[in-house]
């Protein structure tokens, strides 16, 4: 079996110069700093939730795009990740932990979980993965339920006080908003740099054909968890953002399948296993959800239109919008990671 | 000699059903060795035996001196081995290019990708196939998958590699460029396993054959000498006639 510096080893770049060249990487993180740092400029606090809502999509989407675009295992839970690291930094921080500690260790923890959840249940295939991964969701919801140290079920709510190690509230806000902007480019650059190494290509295999990708070589248990725990890692680090911004956690917010579900619709819309596709899916969602949920007639139906446009998408567009794109223009692929 | 493969007494069930029984047989470096016999008769389950796909349940393989028992295929690939697949298995969303670089990359010498995209090239080249690299392997044909499918285990740069009818599904001229490229392989010192229903081509190719019936190994021998077998004839070639013209043509 290969080590763990082995498997790190093999997320070599391609030959480095064609590799950080692709203008599309670099237009798309270019956009995305622009739209986060619209907000700093206008400085409305009403536009900075609204982006602050997609750059958390951004950085979920991408991220899960990793297990399910590139390895293909869709997993349904993947809220688990956010959620136990939400727990995780909001109980450090109300031990008097900074955020710089609590952050991290959120997103370590997501890791770990993955790791040890990797090893047990990516033995499974296809819906059966997809169906234990709803399970450890609602197995976590119910154990941290009962769980005393995070509170049970009235979770952990944070003393304001808090807020006036970073300038107070107000200024919280903004941290925790410039964080996540960070974390949504980094979710973006290591989305290429994994689809771009020999690390990405042996996930693909496995993707297309996992059998014929062990007898090819590829170390499929080992690259399955380390994509696993890799696509953990910063839904973890967003959780503890959202929730430190938030100021409170509860299960039923901390684990709530729907969010997943929707995570999943954006990947499925912008274009399951390009890097662009979830970033595009994500804004496109967003936008979305945002209308209609200030719509007087669709407020209602928000979530039925999300299931109304998965179906239509796996019916008509199973590649997505980029995927669409690149197989209609395949001049497009070297462009449009 | 020590043999770069050796089948000792191999068995293999699957509930009621004994699709392999005491089979045994060596195979050593250089050489081609024909697997024949008729459908059913186990082939490609002792190419799955041999690749660790499925565990022996009686018997031992051992390739390169080391037994198979207890490692996974990645492991064989590591160790040198190789193959393609009776029904091809292209990674179809991923470029013909790519699925090749696959193989290169996770194959024996465990490449880094500039190195096994340099590898893939030469391999295309070789294979027939470098027009098509930047295609999706999913759209070539049964032909080019074929061809796709013997690039990516060549990419693996494998001691042995274990084909599983190339030929079927090719027309004649493709037979002979795939006869062709076969016999080039062996020119580079891979050693070679190859099932073939396609008699004259099996021949002509191999040093030596085995042949299958019922799960057993019936015969072992030179094309001549298989040709000649009565067993042979009657459990699988069938037409004494048959066999005197492939005795002509071996």
């Amino acid at each position: 079996m290969s080590t763990t510096s082995d498997v790190l080893g093999r997320l070599h770049a391609r030959p480095a110069a064609a590799r950080w060249r692709n203008p599309g990487l670099w237009l798309g993180m270019l956009a995305l700093l622009l739209v986060g740092l619209w907000p700093v400029v206008s400085g409305q606090a009403a536009t900075r939730e609204v982006i602050f809502t997609m750059l958390l999509a951004i950085a979920l989407a991408s991220s899960l795009n990793i297990l399910m675009g590139y390895t293909g295992y869709v997993s349904f839970g993947h809220v688990v990740f956010f959620g136990l690291g939400g727990y995780v930094s909001m109980f450090l921080l109300s031990l008097g932990q900074p955020l710089w500690v609590a952050v991290p260790a959120g997103g370590v923890a997501s890791g770990v979980l993955a790791f040890l959840l990797g090893k047990a249940i990516l033995r499974l295939r296809g819906t059966y993965f997809a169906l234990a991964t709803i399970g450890i969701n609602e197995a976590m919801r119910t154990f941290i339920n009962n769980f005393g140290p995070f509170g049970g079920s009235t979770g952990i709510s944070l003393n304001f006080s808090v807020y006036g190690n970073y300038g107070g509230a107000a200024n919280a806000l903004w941290l925790a908003y410039y964080a996540v902007l960070a974390l949504a480019l980094l979710a973006i650059l290591v989305s290429y740099i994994v689809k771009t190494s020999k690390f990405g290509l042996g996930l693909m295999a496995i993707r297309e054909d996992e059998d014929a990708a062990e007898v090819m070589g590829v170390f499929t248990p080992n690259a399955k968890t380390w994509a696993y725990v890799i696509s953990a890692i910063i839904p973890g680090m967003v959780g503890a953002l959202f929730f430190f911004k938030n100021g409170n956690i509860e299960p039923a917010d901390a684990f709530r399948l729907q969010f997943s579900i929707e995570t999943l619709v954006m990947i499925m819309l912008g274009g399951q296993g390009t890097v662009l596709g979830p970033i595009l899916g994500a804004l496109g969602y967003q936008q979305l959800r945002s209308f209609l949920l200030t719509n007087a007639f669709f407020k209602d139906y928000q979530l039925v239109i999300a299931g109304v446009l998965l179906l239509l998408i796996v019916l008509f567009i199973p590649a997505g919008a980029v995927g669409w794109l690149r197989k209609r223009f395949p001049r497009l692929r070297n462009v449009l990671p | 000699m020590e043999p770069l493969l050796r089948i000792d007494n191999v068995g293999r069930r699957f509930g009621g059903l004994q699709a392999l029984s005491g089979v045994t047989f060596e195979v050593f470096e250089g050489e081609i060795l024909g697997l024949i016999g008729p459908n059913g008769a186990g082939k490609t389950t002792l190419f799955n035996v041999i690749d660790s796909v499925y565990e022996p349940n009686e018997g031992q393989v051992t390739f390169r001196g080391q037994p198979t028992k207890g490692k996974k295929p990645y492991h064989l690939a590591r160790m040198g081995l190789a193959r393609t697949h009776q029904i091809v298995r292209p990674l179809s969303e991923l470029t013909v290019r790519d699925n090749v670089i696959v193989g290169a990359c996770f194959g024996r010498e465990n490449r880094s990708l500039g190195d096994a995209g340099e590898i893939a090239d030469e391999v295309l080249h070789f294979v027939g196939l470098s027009e098509r690299a930047d295609q999706l392997a999913g759209s070539l044909n049964v032909a080019q998958k074929k061809r796709l499918e013997m690039a990516r285990a060549l990419a693996a740069r494998p001691l042995l590699l274990l084909l599983d009818e190339v030929l079927a599904g090719l027309n004649p001229s493709e037979i002979v460029a795939m006869v062709e490229t076969v016999r080039n392989i062996r020119a580079q010192g891979v050693t070679i396993i190859m099932i073939e229903h396609v008699m004259h081509a099996i021949m002509n190719l191999s040093d030596r054959i085995v042949v299958l019936e019922y799960g057993q190994v019936i015969a072992t021998g030179t094309p001549q000498e298989i040709i000649a077998n009565q067993r042979v004839i009657e459990a699988y070639l069938g037409d004494p006639k048959l066999a005197e013209q492939l005795m002509e043509a071996a």
